[in-house]
């Protein structure tokens, strides 16, 4: 990997400034004859990066799939983006499977949104150039995705997202499929490429908020209610050593523990 | 290495050819020898290769027609579900329905040229081709197409770079079972009224109890199917260039 990963760099992907708010209002939704939600209200900041932590199947992704207006289940409420900026698409998505088009090359899955949308500029190009190089993946340009590896495949995903130039980012579980240290080295990356945006991330992985949150708000119980909200000073990635990060851990964790139980 | 396989193949068949005859005793007349096929085979080359130039016009240009036709109906079904819902029940029916019987009728339509030798190789290319490309693009990953809309794609810009792609292995498989079988429907169409061509030329000498000539055009013809399966099988390993080793591993 590039030493040039971990030393601060200027924003190759412009994101947006003023990036709005994200208000669940009184939200009430069913899943298979069962209350998932009942009268949620959250407000994610805008401009932070949150993450979400609970029990498996407690809603998580179900939430982060009604902000990207991606699930057909039903559901009451309000749910909105609170900004002032003209219409259009907000939300830029990213999974945990990186879903690259394996017969594209890495340049052109990165400018897949572009190419999708006939958009396709020479401005865009150098900027997704920019990014490849500002990722550690020069060099790799006309790669197929097989011939990358897992890291660099969700390197890969995470520039498509940036590229999109969204405001909200959605991100669900983008990094639990890697290794420890291909997970440490892309948190890195993800934290320093994604400020200034509304980072919704989803997460098994209490480590993980702790180190790239700037909010942790945690999910528990059915039909799920916020069970906390943690707000971390500093600036995100934070070190895995720092003290307040060890400390939270272990109370983060207890507070998951007795979420399961709920 | 893969071709003294295949060579080793060819020549472990002949042999088995030769000692079914020797044990058999069978006369001339029924199952010739290897040898006397090859003889006539050299005799009668000038005219078998005008044959077969015949049969594999009417099998490519099947080919051809039958593909183009097969993936314009299924990016049709795919793009319109008004008219997937009219033509999916069609398809089916088409394969009901006996092709070989309907031969008699496409001579009788097209004539004894190549028309309808190449109409019957359609027929029988259609359906595999549509109905792989079909369900192909029809099991495009959902997550994808999700990812997609969350980009704000234009539709047409989906299917050219997501939905087609992501159904080029399940249309290769169709259109290598059409190479397959489109020299079935070319010599079907032969046997049933034509003056020229493989399948032509094996009844006229089949009614002149030229066996061996037969057994010759029979050789030429499963030789040259087995080069344009091999051919069409590299072809469509190249258009499917992300994935490794798709075709068969003779």
């Amino acid at each position: 990997m590039s030493p040039t990963l971990d030393t601060p760099h200027r924003l190759a992907a412009k994101l947006p400034m003023n990036a709005p708010a994200i208000v669940f209002d009184r939200v009430n939704l069913d899943f298979s004859g069962k209350p998932l939600f009942r009268d949620l209200s959250l407000r994610l900041e805008g401009g932070q990066a949150t993450c979400i932590l609970g029990p498996s199947g407690c809603g998580k992704s179900t939430l982060l799939k009604l902000i990207a207006g991606s699930t057909t289940l039903p559901f009451t409420g309000g749910l909105h983006l609170d900004t002032h900026s003209p219409g259009g698409q907000q939300v830029a998505w990213m999974g945990q499977n990186d879903l690259l088009l394996p017969w594209l090359s890495l340049l052109d899955n990165v400018l897949l949104g572009a190419r999708l949308r006939h958009e396709l500029t020479e401005a865009r190009r150098q900027q997704a150039l920019n990014l490849i190089r500002e990722a550690g993946l020069a060099g790799y340009e006309q790669a197929l995705p097989n011939a990358l590896s897992g890291g660099m495949r969700q390197r890969a995903a995470l520039l498509r997202t940036l590229m999109e130039g969204r405001p909200v980012l959605l991100m669900d579980e983008p990094f639990s499929a890697l290794d420890a240290l291909t997970r440490f080295r892309l948190q890195n990356l993800a934290a320093r490429l994604t400020q200034g945006a509304t980072v919704v991330l989803v997460t098994h992985d209490p480590l993980e908020a702790l180190r790239l949150a700037d909010r942790i708000i945690v999910l528990a119980g059915s039909p799920v209610e916020v069970a906390e909200i943690l707000a971390l000073g500093g600036t995100p990635p934070r070190d895995p050593g720092d003290p307040a990060v060890t400390s939270q851990y272990a109370e983060l964790l207890q507070l998951l523990m007795n979420g399961e139980t709920v | 290495m893969k071709i003294l396989r295949l060579c080793i193949l060819a020549a472990g068949l002949l042999v088995l050819w030769q000692l079914l005859v020797l044990l058999t005793g069978a006369p001339p007349y029924i199952l010739p020898g290897p040898l006397p096929v090859a003889k006539s085979l050299l005799l009668q080359w000038p005219i078998l290769l005008k044959h077969l130039a015949t049969t594999l016009t009417e099998i490519l240009l099947g080919l051809l027609l039958g593909t183009l036709l097969g993936t314009s109906s299924a990016i049709a079904m795919i793009v319109s579900p008004l008219l997937k819902r009219w033509m999916l029940p069609v398809l089916v029916i088409s394969q009901a329905i006996p092709v070989f019987a309907l031969a008699p009728v496409l001579v009788l339509w097209f004539g004894y040229g190549m028309a309808s030798k190449i109409a019957m190789a359609v027929l029988i290319i259609f359906f595999p081709v549509t109905s792989s490309f079909y369900y192909g693009m029809q099991r495009t990953d959902p997550d994808l197409l999700e990812l997609a809309r969350i980009m704000g794609a234009r539709p047409l810009a989906v299917l050219r770079t997501i939905i087609i792609p992501s159904a080029l292995p399940a249309f290769a498989a169709g259109v290598r079972v059409a190479t397959a079988v489109a020299p079935i429907g070319a010599v079907v169409g032969e046997w049933v009224g034509s003056s020229a061509g493989l399948g032509f030329y094996m009844l006229h000498a089949n009614a002149r109890m030229q066996i061996d000539v037969m057994f010759a055009a029979l050789t030429l013809l499963a030789t040259a199917s087995l080069l344009l399966y091999f051919l069409v099988d590299r072809l469509l390993d190249r258009l499917i260039y992300w994935q490794p080793q798709q075709g068969t591993n003779l």
